[in-house]
């Protein structure tokens, strides 16, 4: 019985995470009756350890953690093709979006690659107020020791001017720096 | 018309040909684009993902100087196009939402004004018959798959000009431009999107399952009008193709680049020959190709008239000639002929009597007999009961 799940009624701490994280995705759990179309069409599920219909299984268990830590979330490429056939109207992408936010919130990220990725793109556009394509790639690479991952794209996207290897700044980068930090102050969602 | 324009930044790197392409698409068209003025970047996919606020207050800026020239916006970028419309509609529906934005941004924003697509402005917007207008090459002899990926037609609630599961409006375009559209199944699956990076070996087979398919449908490329999907079908092709061990060859396009060749471009003016799979040549075969599907169409056109003429004069000689022998076995043997017309040995007797030495009745019973029995029995019918009421005539 190792990997029984033990259900116990939710916590009040819970009740309270769940309740943000579904105020924050614009949707409600409780809609969803797990008739499964939202799994059936989603071009990722064959990579996910949790369908999406398992991962709003647990959120309505009360499992939040179960659904904070599933790769799933790190997975699903936010086509919202979920949202878009589910019959019961549950936005199932906006979930999956509030818990990555969730699990960023306390550090508990099952793929760092996809957060480096992120981290490296904002940089740039805090830094810059554009995406820095190039700088992403490196950092990218750097942080996640995959050296000469796309080596072979880097050279041909440069020489079809494709890839600027300076960054393209904005004169109003300071005040999409102050956009950066107006957020942080607010707490963001 | 007159249009706010925001390229997005992969307009100016690695899809330099969409942002070319669409300047020249409205151009074109007669659409007088202005740029944003120092525009920064929408935040994309990372953004939503790292922090709601920080998602919809970047767009937020860029929409708030629009804002000031009181023009809907044109954004190319399928992404781009889809947080700012996101954006848009939060501070519509969203009033805690949009004091926070605006806070955030000091500025402010109400979203007067409509983010529209590429797809939207030539498919409803403009239309297909001004489109056709400006056409000087058609694109006859391309067959394309035209694929629309996620961030163009979903949510529904965000984007809405097109249908989510069988979307209509580039198939609409590419038809004004005279190309060939393939039916498919997978014009809305998504690509892998930044999965390439991230998890490549996951993003790989989402990419494969869209070249597969758009080849065995017919399609000889494909047609898009997001800059990550180019990335993923046209950059990374190859090693899709050296991963699943299949080649496809698959030239990949932006629709706008595809209006700026019908309408008479030179496909090196727009940076079609800046892709990683060979796309000019294609481009180039075109006009051969479409010369040579016409002569063959010619061709058979006329091979049908040629052939059915003969078939008919063939058909016409042996009809005539059994009508011929039933006549001569009429004239020769007219009881035991009538007999075959009517059963009433009596009434055959006199049918037999009735056409005996006339020509006329003998060929025209004949030709009845093989041609339409029923016509004939009513014939011949008609004859008896004339000859008849004559006789009682004349008996009276």
């Amino acid at each position: 019985m190792e990997n029984a799940i033990r259900l116990v009624p939710a916590s009040k701490e819970d009740k309270e995470l769940l309740a943000r994280i579904e105020k924050e995705a614009g949707t409600s759990v409780s809609l969803c009756y797990q008739c499964g179309k939202c799994s059936a069409g989603c071009p990722v599920a064959f990579a996910m350890d949790n369908k999406p219909r398992q991962v709003i299984r647990f959120l309505q268990l009360g499992l939040i953690e179960a659904a904070l830590e599933s790769d799933s979330i790190w997975i699903c490429a936010s086509c919202e093709t979920c949202s878009a056939r589910c019959p019961r109207g549950v936005d199932i992408a906006s979930l999956m979006d509030a818990l990555r936010r969730e699990a960023l919130r306390q550090g508990k990220i099952t793929d760092k690659k996809v957060a480096v990725f992120n981290k490296a793109f904002l940089n740039g556009v805090k830094s810059f107020g554009r995406t820095y394509e190039a700088g992403i790639l490196l950092t990218h690479n750097f942080l996640t020791g995959q050296f000469f991952k796309d080596a072979e794209l880097g050279l041909p996207m440069f020489k079809r001017g494709k890839l600027g290897l300076l960054p393209e700044k904005i004169k109003g980068r300071e005040e999409v720096k102050k956009i950066f930090e107006r957020v942080e102050e607010m707490g963001g969602e | 018309m007159k249009m706010a324009y925001y390229p997005g930044c992969s307009q100016e790197g690695s899809a330099i040909e969409y942002g070319l392409s669409t300047e020249r698409t409205a151009e074109l068209m007669g659409v007088e684009l202005v740029e944003i003025e120092d525009w920064n970047c929408c935040g994309a996919t990372s953004g939503h993902n790292t922090n709601k606020l920080l998602s919809l207050a970047l767009p937020a800026r860029n929409l708030a100087i629009a804002e000031k020239t009181g023009l809907d916006i044109l954004v190319p970028c399928a992404a781009c196009y889809n947080r700012f419309r996101t954006t848009e509609i939060t501070v519509r529906e969203d009033g805690e939402m949009r004091e926070k934005i605006q806070q955030a941004i000091d500025m402010e924003y109400e979203a007067k004004n409509e983010t529209i697509s590429v797809l939207d402005l030539l498919a409803n917007k403009l239309g297909p018959e001004k489109i056709k207008e400006k056409v000087k090459q058609p694109l006859k002899a391309m067959k394309a798959a035209c694929y629309y990926g996620c961030l163009l037609v979903r949510p529904v609630h965000h984007t809405g000009f097109d249908d989510p599961e069988d979307p209509q409006t580039m198939d609409t375009i590419l038809k004004a431009l005279g190309a060939e559209t393939v039916d498919w199944s997978h014009k809305t699956e998504c690509c892998g999107a930044a999965l390439a990076t991230s998890r490549p070996e996951i993003g790989k087979r989402m990419t494969y399952e869209i070249l597969k398919n758009a080849r065995d449908a017919g399609a000889e490329c494909i047609v898009t009008a997001c800059p990550l999907c180019m990335m993923n079908l046209d950059m990374r092709q190859a090693g899709v193709e050296k991963e699943f061990r299949e080649k496809f060859g698959l030239p990949i396009y932006f629709v706008t680049e595809l209006v700026a060749a019908a309408c008479g471009d030179a496909p090196e003016k727009v940076g079609t020959n800046r892709h990683f799979v060979e796309a000019v040549e294609y481009l180039k075969s075109l006009p051969a190709k479409a010369a040579q599907m016409e002569a063959e169409e010619q061709e058979k056109k006329k091979k049908k008239i040629s052939k059915s003429e003969p078939a008919n004069e063939e058909e016409a000689a042996a009809l005539k000639k059994k009508i011929d022998a039933m006549a001569k076995g009429f004239a020769k043997n007219p009881e035991k002929t009538a007999a075959r017309i009517i059963k009433d040995e009596e009434k055959a007797k006199l049918l037999a009597e009735i056409v005996t030495g006339d020509e006329k009745k003998i060929s025209k019973l004949a030709e009845l007999m093989i041609t339409d029995q029923e016509k004939a029995i009513k014939t011949a019918e008609a004859l008896i009961n004339g000859e008849l009421k004559k006789r009682q005539k004349q008996q009276a």
